[in-house]
């Protein structure tokens, strides 16, 4: 079997895993064991055709990327595009992180989702979301990177809104997909700019002749940088689109895992990374990336200062890491930026999971009392360690890996990031800023997460005395795949460890050719000796910090059942209303538009111009012009021989001369 | 002497012609029609067409006419009061009729010889006995044996799909009358 | 001979045939001006007769024969239409209008 083989499969078996499981949701939606098997073991088999790629790929490193063709799509005239594959040593890294992730995802969900009605669908709908994030990643050229762009927005949606009958989960699915369509439009336009300039819509024909075609720091470049991050800004959600990601927390606590933290969101950053060689050309655009990549991860970092529910804490979460990858590939740190990429999947995939495991156990109990308490608000939580023992040192690693805490794996690529970022200072001072930001960042990330550990599994419990006795540890299936997941937490750090550390920096020497181009034309050096030291030992204590500082604020405090609690004030309050944006976008955005959209275009252009004038304009155009045609049929002989008479006169006329 | 006698049976048929079209009464039009058909019939004879003079007669002024004046007996149309239409019919009647007679009134102007021009786009005036030369075979034919003769041989002979088709024709129309003009069908 | 004056004949002759069509009311009267009509181009045929050869005189024929059979068949419809409606003034003949 060789790579196109391989590469095909790893596609071709999650396709295979959502149409069996949509024909079974359709027909037969009672086959869980059926559904279970196939939309696990495709996943499954998906990964082992990715280590199999990574693998050929490992003996033999391609230096440009292999194509992989299907068959040809669009041949019109100059533009000939093709559904093809590319697979390089990026694409392979991600292949690796989806597949895998995923696989442990789905198998979490066999348990998680046991008891749902709508077991075969939503592994329909994963599956899918698998199919279009491998296209995505593994897409050859912009169209064909949409396509899985869209695709995974797609079942974003899907995903988001499976519980559908409430119209709270169909809103928060709504508002994603329509979200990132805002940003899809920077694509489409970042693609329009491209075609424009080069002719051609293929990656690796648009970014070889990058540096020749386009002026480095001209109008062009920049254009077409900024309407692709606009795009990212969507689909990762930065600032200003990233108010979906929470309103997505009404999904199923799995796909919050696989598609808002470990892949989907990452899209936004894959993008930027593989076409660095554009960003790096377009300074400006590079810090608005770094910029609003910085902001958003202290931004998103307060707002879950304030957050009760479990779930929306992770999410902003998600959106400040996800803020840091930003601000690495915005500085030009591509390969801390993937490398963050990584250990977000894993630790973020952990948290989740950790969390749906909790949820579930909450959930359990207030079924089993007939209570009616949000079984997320962690309000409700409290000393869990007792009952969900491995749950809790799991999420423990998880914490510690994502606050900073050397050896874990969001140390180093945490500590990357942020030294690429100071790198860059030296030559723009801007970045300075931005780092000072990350720094922020980074304490109150390691603060609030402190703060969920605590709430949730530290301290006395107040789920109620009735709900304690069914409270306990999440089923082995559930659990299998957080211990996988913590471990590579834990160990993760090994794929890049810096030199300092006497490691080989594996990840930045696999993915150099990728990022080749791009960084020859970055002219900054990565902090040498004394500085490296200090910042990691900043960094560190910053971390330390932030833990204890969360630990003794959040268990100092009484802590009260969200029924008990007081409402919050002040500051806190605002905090806890997410800055109130998502009012304001309501105010400034949708109400005008609702309001366009249903003045302006259905009344005024679709009833009155298209209804009124065109459709029933013409109609009435015909029957006057039959009315009045009518009328010459007066039935009577002495005016049609009057008219017959002048048409013959006028021939008569015509013949003579 | 031909020209005045031309001229004075051409005065008839016109003025036969318009008292026809003006009067009141249908039997009095039917009569005035009448007298134009047989000033025709002269202007025929003076035009050296005799056979065609006297089937005119008997055909037109004696069968069609008849038939005419039967079916007005037949509906007693009687003392009718006047039946031309309204002022407008008259306005349009004179602005169509005055440009059609103006024209076909340019025809008068032709004679034998101009018309022997125009046709063989000759310059000058042409003799018409050359351009025309199947009407001087057809003249002399005539002299010998009348318009009859002259007709006979065509008829019977290229035209005679059409003669027998006329007879068809004949046949159709009186099957027709009878059809229409039945009491209970 | 005479070839100018007759097709000037005609045309009057024609044009009074017009006048007389679109000025009565009476169908039988219009039958007749139609009539008329038909004898002015008859005319016309025979004047140009002398020129044209015998095709001329055989067209007169068959415009004679047609003439009749029209004549016929057209007050058969006048007489039904009468019966009908009592009149054979064509201003109350309209039934056809929309």
């Amino acid at each position: 079997m060789n790579i196109s083989h391989l590469v095909w499969l790893a596609v071709a078996l999650p396709v295979g895993g959502f149409l069996l499981n949509g024909a079974l949701a359709l027909r037969r939606p009672h086959a869980k064991g059926l559904v279970s098997l196939v939309g696990v073991g495709v996943l499954f088999g998906a990964f082992a055709a990715s280590l199999a790629v990574f693998r050929e790929l490992w003996r033999q490193p391609p230096h440009d990327p292999i194509i992989v063709r299907l068959w040809s799509w669009l041949p019109v005239d100059r533009l000939q595009v093709e559904v093809a594959f590319q697979v390089d040593q990026l694409s392979a890294v991600m292949l690796l992180v989806v597949t895998g992730v995923g696989s442990l995802i789905h198998l979490f969900s066999v348990g998680y989702m046991r008891q749902d009605p709508g077991y075969a669908r939503y592994f329909a709908y994963l599956n899918l979301f698998v199919v279009f994030m491998l296209v995505l990643v593994l897409g050859s050229s912009f169209p064909v990177l949409f396509i899985g762009w869209e695709g995974v927005g797609l079942c974003s949606y899907l995903l988001i809104g499976f519980w559908f009958e409430e119209k709270a989960n169909a809103d928060a699915g709504k508002k994603a997909f329509l979200m990132n369509r805002v940003g899809d439009f920077g694509f489409l336009v970042a693609m329009f700019f491209i075609w424009r300039a080069f002719g051609s819509l293929d990656l690796v024909t648009v970014l070889s002749r990058a540096t020749t075609t386009l002026q480095p720091g001209g109008a062009v470049v920049t254009a077409i940088t900024l309407f692709l991050f606009l795009g990212c800004t969507g689909k990762s959600a930065q600032i200003p689109l990233y108010t979906w990601l929470p309103d997505a927390m009404a999904g199923p606590t799995p796909v919050s895992a696989l598609i808002h933290a470990a892949t989907m969101v990452t899209a936004g950053v894959y993008l930027v990374a593989r076409t660095n060689v554009l960003f790096a050309m377009a300074p400006v655009s590079s810090s608005v990336v770094a910029g609003v990549g910085a902001l958003t991860a202290l931004y998103a970092a307060t707002i879950g200062l304030r957050q009760y529910d479990i779930k929306k804490v992770l999410a902003y979460s998600t959106v400040s890491q996800l803020g840091y990858m930003f601000l690495a590939v915005g500085s030009g740190a591509f390969v801390s930026g993937v490398f963050h990429l990584v250990t977000h999947a894993f630790f973020k995939a952990l948290l989740f999971l950790g969390s749906g495991s909790v949820i579930h156990a909450l959930h359990h109990a207030y079924h089993a009392t007939h209570s009616h308490e949000d079984p997320q608000d962690m309000r409700n939580m409290g000393g869990l360690r007792r009952e969900m023992p491995v749950t809790f040192w799991l999420m423990v690693i998880a914490t510690l890996a994502i606050a900073g805490i050397p050896p874990f794996a969001g140390f180093f690529s945490k500590d990357e990031i942020l030294a690429g970022a100071f790198a860059r200072g030296g030559a723009e001072p801007a970045y300075y800023v931005f780092f000072g930001m990350g720094l922020l960042a980074a304490l109150l990330t390691a603060f609030y997460m402190a703060r969920l550990l605590a709430l949730t599994f530290l301290g006395p419990n107040r789920t109620g005395d009735a709900e304690r006795a069914h409270l306990h540890e999440a089923p082995w299936i559930m659990t299998g795949p957080l211990l996988v997941l913590a471990a590579l937490s834990a160990a993760g750090g090994v794929i890049n460890l810096p030199a300092f550390v006497g490691g080989g920096a594996g990840l930045e020497h696999w993915l150099e050719p990728v990022f080749a181009s791009g960084r020859a034309l970055l002219h900054f050096e990565h902090p040498e000796g004394g500085v490296e030291l200090t910042l990691i030992a900043g960094a560190v204590a910053i971390a330390v910090i932030g833990l204890v500082a969360g630990f003794r604020v959040t268990l100092g405090r009484p802590m009260l059942p969200a029924r008990q609690a007081p409402a919050d004030t002040g500051f806190a309050l605002v905090l806890n209303r997410k800055y109130y944006v998502d009012e304001l976008y309501d105010a400034v955005v949708v109400r005008p538009l609702a309001w366009l959209s249903r003045v302006l275009l259905w009344k005024g252009v679709d009833q009155g111009v298209i209804d009124g004038v065109a459709v029933n304009g013409t109609a009435w155009v015909s029957r006057m012009f039959g009315l009045v045609g009518s009328r010459l049929q007066t039935g009577q002989v002495g005016v049609y021989v009057v008219l017959f008479l002048a048409g013959a006169l006028w021939i008569l006329r015509a013949v003579i001369r | 002497m031909t020209h005045f006698i031309y001229y004075l049976f051409a005065t008839v048929a016109v003025l036969s012609a318009a008292l026809c079209i003006v009067q009141r009464n249908p039997v009095n039009a039917a009569l005035w029609l009448v007298s134009t058909m047989f000033s025709l019939a002269a202007i025929y004879v003076l035009l050296d067409a005799h056979f065609i003079a006297a089937i005119q007669v008997l055909v037109y002024a004696g069968a069609v006419m008849v038939l005419f004046l039967f079916v007005i007996m037949l509906l007693n149309l009687g003392h009718a009061r006047s039946d031309i239409r309204g002022p407008f019919s008259i306005a349009a009647t004179v602005v169509i009729t005055g440009l059609l007679g103006a024209e076909l009134l340019a025809l008068v102007r032709y004679t034998p010889a101009r018309l022997a021009a125009e046709v063989s786009q000759a310059a000058s005036l042409s003799d018409p006995s050359v351009v025309f030369a199947a009407g001087e075979v057809t003249r002399q034919e005539a002299a010998a044996h009348g318009v009859i003769g002259v007709v006979a041989a065509p008829m019977f002979q290229v035209y005679l799909i059409p003669f027998e088709i006329a007879s068809l024709l004949l046949l159709a129309a009186i099957v027709g009358a009878v059809v229409l003009a039945k009491r209970k069908v | 001979m005479f070839l100018g004056p007759s097709l000037g004949l005609s045309a009057i002759l024609f044009s009074l045939g017009v006048a007389g069509v679109l000025l009565r009311r009476n169908a039988i009267v219009l039958f007749m001006c139609i009539e008329l009509m038909l004898n002015a181009v008859n005319l016309t045929f025979v004047a140009l007769g002398q020129l044209y050869g015998a095709n001329a005189y055989v067209m007169v024929f068959f415009v004679m024969t047609v003439a009749a059979a029209e004549a016929v068949v057209g007050l058969a419809i006048i007489l039904g239409v009468f019966r009908h409606r009592q009149s054979v003034d064509l201003q109350n003949i309209n039934l056809l209008q929309g």
